[in-house]
């Protein structure tokens, strides 16, 4: 431990601090959170958790959303690759403008598209549903998957490709056999960026949606402001969507650091 | 050298389709209400570039124009010079490497609302801990519903928390990218840390930090969800940023024609700045 650690140290100690906030409150009662400040829950209490995962409106919530950012995630990675491959490989026409114009919908607020997308996605009958969710967030997933892949292709040199043809691989032999595993951290890291963005985003999802594919964070919102003030319900739904996030960042850990000093992004 | 070949649109083609259908049908519907007037029922009147004079000459779009630039100069002054301080210091290899990793990054996994809600949550006066050690403890009044300047320090602390971790795992990336050997030879040089980090971390990180400040510009030019959730846009006007007055004006009030013209002069500002500040760090860059 050398001195310099501190500073580390100091910022992940201020990154758990509102966290930790989070996780004490959710285990508080309601009327310990009404009475006054305590640093630690006085009385442990479930509750808050229970109604979570006794009320399908609130379960249900998770895994909507786990759903529609799964195929989500699914979808970028797997009409990224062949893109990517095109654009680390081959020189075509209007290669250069389609990738800024593809890096230009990362630009666009969320907000500018929310009223059009409710219209479009009503208007092709997928309102309500997952697809519609996944469909949507690939407008800023898909150029983020292409940017990363292809700087992760960029890495490996072409001789890959000439000699698996010499030993008369078919081209989507090679793509899925050979190239695929050999970029397989440049994948991970565009699933888990697909991932990411997909889960934390809420205008979209909210506005796509209205029951059967309602996300938790929607659920969220509406129990802040219909039930009063369910500060301890809250607590608990917020601290149970940071685990998936948790969860997968803890797999890709060892890709991280690597995996954008590799790519371009 | 690339190869010549024109086949490779069909591998382009499903990611062209799936983003076009997401980004030219809304954007034409945009287009296409901010040249005319609706009075519902589906009625629409030709308005010509009327909604973009008036949105362009409109105090409220100014002033929040203003508080959207002065939020993400304060954010990137903030996060980038916090980030590489942080990323200098971090660890290089061992157990810990994974440790600082994984807990920096969980803040960026948590659904915007949550981080709106848990921030709440943190501040609220008598109940949170930031507003019990600010009034009770210090003594100093903070209620960030009824003070302006305490909603802008808690936003803008709230995004540094959210948002630093970027730039610390993109500057970071950047670092462990850099041969031993480079040290080395400063070291024989006789090289300061001042020298060591201007002439070799620095130029190293180059790129990283080029990414790191424009996916920063561009989602904090664009943030709505948390400073809605945490603030409302309160007190009064003072935290209302860009998104929060667009969604203010589309879906609260329902003036579909001036918020659509509102959206692509947003827009254009966004593409504009974000053109300006690729094209500034990457002028003296061969590539």
């Amino acid at each position: 431990m050398q001195k310099r650690h501190i500073v580390p140290l100091l910022y992940i100690l201020f990154l758990m601090l509102p966290i930790y906030w989070l996780v004490a409150m959710s285990f508080k009662t309601t009327g310990e959170i009404l009475s006054g400040f305590s640093l630690f829950p006085q009385t442990w209490t479930l509750d808050n958790y229970r109604v979570i995962f006794t009320d399908p409106t609130w379960y249900w919530g998770y895994i909507n959303s786990i759903t529609y950012v799964s195929i989500n995630t699914v979808i970028s990675v797997i009409v990224a690759l062949p893109a990517a491959y095109a654009f680390s490989r081959f020189s075509f026409l209007g290669d250069k403008h389609l990738f800024f114009w593809l890096l230009t919908n990362r630009m666009a607020p969320a907000a500018v598209f929310a009223l059009p997308f409710f219209q479009l996605y009503s208007a092709v009958g997928l309102f309500d549903t997952h697809l519609a969710v996944a469909l949507a967030h690939c407008l800023f997933n898909i150029p983020l998957a292409v940017w990363i892949l292809e700087g992760f292709m960029q890495s490996i040199p072409k001789e890959l490709d000439e000699t698996a043809y010499v030993d008369g691989y078919s081209f989507p032999r090679f793509f899925v056999t050979v190239f695929i595993p050999t970029i397989k951290a440049g994948v991970g890291v565009a699933a888990f960026f697909c991932f990411m963005f997909s889960w934390v985003e809420l205008l979209l999802a909210k506005t796509l949606t209205a029951v059967a594919a309602k996300p938790i964070a929607a659920t969220m919102t509406k129990t802040a402001s219909s039930a009063g003030y369910e500060l301890g319900l809250l607590a608990a739904a917020g601290t149970l969507t940071i685990i998936p996030g948790a969860i997968v960042i803890y797999f890709v850990r060892n890709y991280i650091a690597k995996g954008f000093a590799m790519g371009r992004v | 050298m690339k190869t010549q070949n024109q086949k490779a649109w069909f591998f382009v083609l499903p990611v062209l389709l799936l983003v076009a259908f997401n980004a030219l049908i809304p954007m034409m519907t945009v287009v296409n209400y901010s040249v005319q007037e609706t009075f519902g029922n589906n009625l629409f009147f030709w308005q010509g570039l009327d909604w973009f004079e008036n949105i362009l000459r409109s105090e409220r779009f100014h002033a929040a124009l203003g508080r959207q630039f002065l939020f993400t100069g304060l954010i990137l002054i903030i996060e980038v010079p916090l980030g590489i301080a942080i990323a200098l210091s971090m660890p290089r290899k061992g157990i810990w490497v994974s440790v600082c990793l994984v807990t920096m990054a969980l803040p960026m996994l948590i659904p915007w609302n949550v981080v709106g809600a848990m921030w709440n949550i943190f501040t609220l006066p008598e109940i949170g801990l930031v507003g019990y050690l600010m009034n009770d403890v210090l003594g100093i009044n903070y209620n960030m519903t009824q003070d302006p300047l305490a909603a802008w320090i808690t936003i803008i602390v709230m995004d540094a928390w959210h948002w630093t971790s970027l730039v610390v795992l993109l500057a970071y990336a950047g670092l462990v990218s850099i041969p031993e050997a480079y040290y080395q030879a400063a070291k024989i040089d006789g090289a300061s840390n001042w020298a060591i980090f201007r002439f070799i971390q620095l130029p190293k990180m180059k790129t990283v930090l080029t990414i790191a400040i424009l996916l920063r510009f561009m989602d904090s030019f664009n943030i709505y969800t948390e400073p809605f959730v945490l603030t409302g846009g309160g007190p009064g006007n003072s935290t209302t940023l860009l998104s929060i007055d667009l969604v203010k004006i589309a879906l609260g009030q329902f003036d579909l024609g001036p918020a659509a013209a509102m959206s692509l002069i947003y827009f254009a500002i966004t593409l504009l700045v974000s053109w300006l500040f690729y094209t500034l760090m990457t002028k003296d860059n061969p590539n």
